[in-house]
């Protein structure tokens, strides 16, 4: 029975691996979208931590939940923007492949 | 304790999944495959939160990850490829470089959870979330809460103007 009790280390671990998956996918992926969509894997896994401690570790205060409120906020606006940002990059290069976006380098 | 075994079996379910589909979110060759596997994460990641006793975030998590973003994302990819979609979603040269930071960050935070004493609350999470949520976001935290939502209004205009050709 006890090695089958989930606790807070079981949602911690699993947070840090998927925070490692959207890593690996914003480190490796060629593509501007792909790169969008890791980071909101990544961001997930931040808001499984924020409520697995508003859970575990201060149940009444709700202040790990709300924080995960506003991550989301957050996430969806940097969707909006970013995705403004990559269709208008590619209206004036023809290309949403990130080895392509080299301007700044000299 | 019936309740905890099926509570650990649903965690399971549900961490098999997430970590499966996320998988294939980075695998994917076809970048519309890899949002509708985005979709399935964040469907279970709901679940996930409701294992945690969050629902009202649970149903956050579906309107606004599962539906908005998802949403959002095919229709950014509809707007920008124009040519087959088969090789849309390919790796860099950096794989390996990737790899190699991706595994020093997983073996510090699995290091670091694993040793770490949590202080744990046996205490419940009250039934009542939606309405301690909205108490603490409409009195202590009112002030994030309004930046929150300035930040939704700056975000949409500039979208839109960025999006939106500027002719100079």
């Amino acid at each position: 029975m006890l090695p089958l009790t989930v606790g807070l280390t079981h949602y911690v671990v699993l947070s840090a691996l998927l925070f490692a998956i959207g890593l690996f996918g914003v480190l490796s992926k060629r593509n501007a979208v792909a790169v969008l969509i890791c980071i909101e894997l990544m961001l997930n896994a931040v808001n499984i931590n924020l409520i697995a401690f508003s859970k575990y570790i201060t149940p009444t205060l709700f202040i790990g939940q709300l924080f995960a409120v506003f991550v989301i906020t957050v996430a969806a606006a940097e969707v909006g923007v970013g995705l403004a940002i990559i269709i208008a990059i590619y209206r004036n290069r023809l290309s949403v492949n990130l080895d392509d976006f080299d301007w700044l380098k000299w | 304790m019936d309740n905890g075994l099926w509570l650990s079996l649903a965690f399971y379910l549900l961490a098999a999944t997430i970590l499966g589909s996320a998988f294939l979110v980075v695998l994917l060759r076809n970048i519309v495959h890899s949002v509708l596997w985005l979709a399935v994460c964040f469907v279970s990641l709901a679940g996930l939160y409701l294992t945690l006793d969050a629902d009202f975030l649970a149903a956050i998590q579906v309107l606004i990850y599962a539906g908005a973003v998802c949403i959002m994302v095919v229709f950014g990819i509809m707007l920008i490829q124009r040519a087959d979609m088969k090789q849309t979603n390919l790796f860099n040269k950096q794989t390996k470089a990737a790899a190699g930071v991706v595994a020093l960050v997983l073996a510090v935070t699995g290091y670091l959870s694993a040793v770490t004493q949590w202080g744990n609350a046996k205490t419940p999470v009250p039934k009542e979330t939606v309405g301690s949520l909205a108490e603490l976001m409409l009195t202590k935290y009112v002030i994030p809460f309004e930046v929150a939502a300035i930040l939704l209004l700056v975000a949409l205009v500039g979208a839109i103007i960025i999006a939106k050709e500027v002719k100079g």
